[in-house]
């Protein structure tokens, strides 16, 4: 086996100029609308005294959720010795500091008072899961940043598997938190569960590798670079058990809820009189999200696509994307019990469903922080190393460990 | 010249006497308003010996009549509104018995929990309780997250999503932070011993009072009568009490 030569991508295609242009220019709307949200006052959003997380959070949280997730490849290579998996490695870690970082930019910006982040980094209350998810993004940030320099640096190499065993605990940690964020609820019907954490660890296996494997596909396809079948079918393989796995914490999440009547309220909005909620749910989140592509991944012809692996990817990431919106607004939109067995009613909407439609300030701050993260990636293979020059089947090891 | 210094010594004797009169005169009835109210002077911390809160008789409290919220949004300065984005730190919520149609009507406000989800879940520590038990935002270091929000069972918070104008020197607000109730604590602290709520409340069925001093009226009524806490599985201690649901 060659050794493996990374380089960087001459990055002056007109392709590549225009995918930055384009990035570029969803990055800026996407400032745009936090400005124009920061001057105006959330009276320009659809979110209300009723859901006070929206879209921003939806596209926030699963940003951070999928952080985590992209830093797996570069965990089994390290972690777990996996030898096909090391060159991957970078390109992993590098895609979770921007998936995060992405995701941080929305959340962020969606503050009541954004100018006072300062204060959010430098006073906290150590009883608050937000607090603790601060420090845990801040580590990540350094941990997964020491990862990499160990993983790029030859001869730092050999401290990689301690750092990258330093970076999976971290990323476990990590998505414990953003999971915990809502088992911590205790008012919340829809939230208020300590599976919600593992539940969130497992997600965030199949959207980061999704995202990874789509970023992957397309940074090849486009510098030319060979990138060969035993990669690609490891990884879609890989891809399939996490859809699998996120699919059955979903299904004993609502089963257990199924089983206390006193969430079938909750239960039924959810999985039968939510309507948006509930289509989004079952079509999004479940059919789109996880059935379609498990079969993509799986079936004999179309598991041998590129395109149909891609396509399964994207629609991994949009089933995660629906099922964040069903979590958070869902969660929201149910309305809180405060006398169990009255029906409330009040000028606050005591008792009602809250509605919801996200307004184009949200949404484009929230595609901003996917352009925010992709940006930071295609800026990133270009001046520095993180891509191997091929990963054709004999420059990787197929039958190695 | 020894005629002249008594009559100066007369003079100032008598002026000195004016002036301690006169600041006894305007001293003592602050002093005995001080003492009737059993309120602090004003350079004296909340105390923990005090557990501020209101008991709620909702046998007394009529559907339709909003005296309380008016009281309270004038109070505050707080524009009534009916929009999903308008902040409501007092509404009233009319119940129904899904069984036996029993109908109950009563104000919900912040509960001012001894153990308050919001102040666990505050990332700065912007929530917080004041040792006499009622729970306040720091509007100063609130960065508007809104997890609080999310966290307090009782919906009792809002985030103010507009700019503000005239608001009322005694109750500072501001856009992109989060509010609610704050049992009057500008009244408390200047020694109405009483909240705008209760005060508006023609029927008397809101009552202010420490419930940690075993002589005051609330203290006595909730040892006497039974009352109840809005969702007391959670475990909260809540500082309002309600009785007759």
């Amino acid at each position: 086996m060659k050794p493996i030569v990374y380089r960087e991508i001459e990055g002056r295609s007109a392709g590549y100029l225009a995918l930055l242009g384009v990035l570029g220019l969803l990055a800026a709307m996407g400032l745009g609308s936090a400005y124009y949200m920061e001057h105006h006052g959330h009276i320009v959003t659809g979110m209300t005294n009723q859901i006070v997380w929206g879209m921003p959070h939806v596209f926030a949280v699963f940003l951070i959720v999928a952080a985590s997730g992209a830093l797996n490849v570069a965990s089994i290579g390290s972690v777990f010795g996996k030898t096909m998996y090391k060159p991957l490695g970078p390109l992993s870690a590098l895609l979770a500091l921007a998936l995060l970082a992405g995701g941080l930019t929305i959340l962020v910006l969606d503050l009541g008072r954004p100018d006072r982040l300062l204060i959010a980094a430098t006073v906290y209350n150590f009883k608050s899961i937000f607090a603790w998810n601060m420090i845990l993004y801040s580590g990540f940030f350094a941990i997964v940043g020491v990862y990499l320099w160990m993983q790029m640096d030859k001869m730092m190499y050999k401290y990689a598997k301690p750092a990258g065993f330093a970076a999976f605990i971290w990323r476990l940690v990590l998505t414990t938190g953003t999971g915990s964020i809502f088992g911590f609820l205790v008012a919340r019907q829809a939230f208020d569960s300590a599976i919600l954490a593992p539940m969130f660890v497992v997600m965030s296996f199949s959207y980061g590798l999704a995202i990874f494997l789509l970023v992957l596909m397309a940074a090849y396809a486009w510098s030319g670079r060979p990138l060969g079948d035993s990669v690609i079918n490891r990884l879609k393989n890989l891809q399939g058990v996490f859809i699998a796995g996120a699919l059955y914490f979903v299904v004993v999440f609502h089963l257990t809820n199924l089983y206390f009547t006193k969430y079938h309220g909750v239960e039924s909005f959810i999985l039968l009189n939510g309507g948006g909620i509930t289509s989004l749910f079952w079509l999004g989140q479940i059919i789109l999200g996880s059935l379609v592509p498990l079969a993509m991944l799986y079936h004999p012809k179309l598991g041998k696509s590129r395109t149909a692996i891609g396509v399964a990817c994207v629609l991994v990431v949009l089933g995660g994307l629906a099922q964040m919106y069903v979590t958070l607004i869902g969660g929201q939109a149910y309305p809180l019990s405060l006398f169990p067995g009255y029906q409330e009613s009040s000028s606050f909407f005591d008792g009602a469903v809250h509605g919801y439609s996200a307004s184009l300030p949200e949404l484009l701050l929230g595609i901003g922080g996917f352009a925010v993260a992709l940006i930071l990636v295609a800026v990133a293979v270009k001046f520095l190393r993180f891509l191997p020059e091929s990963l054709d089947n004999h420059a990787v090891d197929p039958h190695g460990k | 010249m020894s005629e002249k210094q008594t009559t100066n010594e007369s003079r100032r004797g008598f002026v000195a006497g004016g002036v301690a009169a006169a600041a006894g005169l305007a001293i003592a009835p602050g002093v005995t308003l001080l003492d009737m109210a059993h309120a602090r002077p004003e350079n004296e911390a909340a105390s923990g010996k005090n557990r501020w809160g209101l008991l709620i008789d909702t046998t007394k409290c009529k559907t339709g009549c909003t005296d309380c919220v008016t009281a309270c949004f004038t109070e505050n300065g707080v524009k009534q509104g009916d929009k999903e984005t308008d902040p409501q730190w007092i509404r009233k919520v009319e119940l129904k018995d899904l069984h036996s149609n029993k109908t109950a009507s009563l104000p919900m406000m912040c509960q001012h929990c001894a153990h308050p989800p919001c102040v666990d879940v505050c990332p700065t520590g912007a929530s917080f309780k004041r040792v006499d038990g009622i729970v306040l935002v720091d509007r100063h270091i609130c960065i508007g997250c809104r997890y609080c929000m999310m966290a307090c069972p009782y919906k009792a918070r809002s985030f103010v999503h507009e700019p503000l104008t005239d608001q009322n020197p005694d109750v500072p607000r501001g856009m992109g932070c989060v509010e609610a109730c704050t049992l009057c604590v500008h009244k408390i602290d200047r020694g109405d011993n009483n909240t705008a709520c209760a005060e508006a409340c023609k029927e008397g069925a809101i009552l202010f009072g420490d419930l940690n001093d075993p002589e005051s009226e609330i203290a006595k009524r909730v040892a006497t009568y039974a009352s109840t806490q809005v969702r007391a599985d959670l475990g909260l201690n809540t500082g309002v009490r309600y009785q007759g649901i």
